[in-house]
């Protein structure tokens, strides 16, 4: 590798591990988002020339953050001179460290930028793609037109969520903090739920054409590390980076080269991420031991279980099923005791699975949803009632959406018709 | 920052009284714990039933009676507050009565 590379390398490097760090600061330093956002780009774009002449400093981000901050100084300073006089001296005050009035000694805040960062990109009073794209842009450091490609839409759709999200952070004075003690856990949660959707719309891409929306998945996974560092005695935040690499581990073995969908039971289990297994397991482990249980380690409980299991014959169900009656007493949802329905179905038989869904059936919460109709067909299937379990597919197909999903229901239907 | 607070009701509750407001323990909770020192100004507001509505047209005061669209909700009231920011604008309004029970209570930053 030559100079140039060598520093080109460490340019690209250091944009991966510094760009939130320095947008964050610079957001704090002076309350303007995209005044931040410029003076960190033109910080990276300076550190290519400089770092030529005279060598990647020690530490690039301290660097990266002292020439933006200098930036940000100029720009204040050249501004209309009464204003200017006044935003600098904000800028100064604001700079050795936010008022905040609710600060009550408790340091469960981390006053770490990029964790104020992440909790405002969060906020629950922007819209929930907003929250999304925000984090991406500011934290993760993706231009706008790529993240309108990861979610398919127009560029110019992108920025005027960008500019609405940002301009709503101003105008509405949503606070630049991590949020005080007593709204830690609600707003934590909040946060989680980003990461995770932010995933999911990485893993639901699933088909190898469209890899910047499977990026996603690594730029969730990505964030979750870094909030698993930020927030080290939060057992749910290592609980969803567990999560996330445990699923990411099987993510390619859930379509085949036709676009169609495998189901668990018949992935190629040599073809999962033998490392992103064992890492999540680990992180499992340590956070299971604080003893503070939560939906996230419980799920990431129930993929370590699918995930460690030799063979599809292995899978301990009666564990899944346990950790699925736990999950139901945080996430009191339908969709939860579907899935347990399948769990005890696996372990008990068929028909102690077919009872838990004839009750969710009674209950009509889930009465649209495909995949009702689709457990009571599969457990149909394996109990060899087939011709049951054939009209319990038809049903499921009339209410399928997604075209995977729809070969696949298909595909079962014609074999429990021909059994 | 200064916030308005816009109370919202359901069309075709009852109209409590101001004695029945003052009887409501979430009321007086609110006003004994949340009021002092952030809300500079506001009014609870006569039912939408005695509302009238004024567009001028051309030369023509056009009046119509009660709100100015239909709605499922009504503004009951307003508040005015000067709070540090949203998240203490949001824990005033989750105080309120009106957000319980149907109702909702609406924060708009004030145009400074």
């Amino acid at each position: 590798m030559n100079a140039t590379d060598k520093v080109e390398a460490a340019v690209a490097a250091a944009f991966r591990e510094e760009w939130g760090q320095v947008v964050a600061t610079l957001i704090r330093v002076t309350g303007d988002w995209d005044l931040a956002e410029e003076c960190a780009q033109d910080a990276f774009a300076q550190a290519l020339d400089r770092w030529r002449r005279d060598g990647v400093p020690r530490r690039p981000g301290a660097w990266l953050t002292t020439t933006a901050r200098n930036r940000a100084l100029d720009v204040l300073r050249r501004q209309a001179v009464g204003a200017a006089k006044l935003r600098e001296a904000a800028v100064l005050a604001r700079d050795e460290g936010p008022y905040d009035p609710e600060y009550d000694g408790d340091d469960s805040g981390v006053q770490d930028d990029r964790l104020r960062l992440i909790f405002t990109c969060c906020h629950p009073a922007l819209p929930i793609e907003a929250r999304v794209a925000l984090t991406l842009r500011t934290l993760a450091g993706l231009t706008t037109p790529e993240i309108a490609r990861a979610f398919l839409v127009p560029e110019a759709t992108m920025a005027q969520r960008l500019v609405r999200a940002k301009r709503k952070i101003r105008n509405a004075g949503i606070p630049y903090r991590v949020p005080p003690a007593h709204l830690l856990p609600e707003r934590t949660t909040g946060v989680l739920g980003v990461l995770y959707l932010l995933f999911n719309e990485g893993y639901a891409a699933s088909s190898g054409a469209d890899l910047v929306r499977t990026d996603l998945c690594a730029e969730a996974i990505r964030l979750a590390r870094l909030l698993a560092r930020l927030m080290p005695d939060e057992p749910e935040a290592l609980g969803l980076l567990a999560l996330l690499l445990l699923h990411d581990a099987r993510r390619h073995t859930r379509v085949d080269d036709a676009g169609d969908l495998v189901t668990l039971e018949d992935q190629d289990r040599a073809a999962w991420d033998r490392a992103e297994i064992d890492e999540g397991a680990a992180l499992l482990e340590t956070t299971l031991r604080r003893g503070r249980p939560g939906p996230y380690q419980i799920q990431a409980a129930i993929a370590a279980c699918h995930t460690t299991a030799a063979t599809a014959d292995d899978t301990d169900w009666a564990d899944i099923a346990a950790l699925y009656g736990e999950l139901t007493r945080f996430v009191p949802s339908a969709v939860v005791r579907l899935n347990r329905a399948v769990a005890v179905g696996m372990s008990e038989g068929p028909d102690a699975g077919l009872a838990l869904v004839g009750e969710l059936e009674q209950e009509g919460d889930l009465a649209d949803y495909h995949l009702l109709p689709a457990t009571r067909a599969d457990l149909l299937r394996r109990s060899g009632r087939t011709s049951e379990a054939a009209a319990a597919y038809e049903r499921a197909l009339e209410l399928v959406e997604n075209d995977a999903e729809r070969r696949f229901l298909e595909k079962r239907l014609a074999e429990c018709r021909s059994a | 920052m200064k916030y308005a607070l816009l109370f919202c009701s359901p069309v075709g509750d009852e109209e409590q009284s101001p004695a029945e407001h003052a009887a409501d323990p979430r009321f007086a909770a609110y006003f004994e714990e949340v009021r002092a020192g952030r809300v500079t100004g506001g009014a609870r507001l006569r039912p939408a039933a005695d509302a009238t509505t004024v567009r001028v047209r051309g030369d023509e005061v056009l009046l119509s009676d009660g709100p100015f669209a239909e709605t499922k909700e009504y503004i009951a009231g307003l508040a005015f507050i000067d709070v540090a920011d949203l998240d203490e604008a949001i824990a005033v309004a989750a105080r309120h009565p009106c957000a319980f029970d149907g109702g909702s209570v609406e924060v708009r930053p004030v145009w400074e």
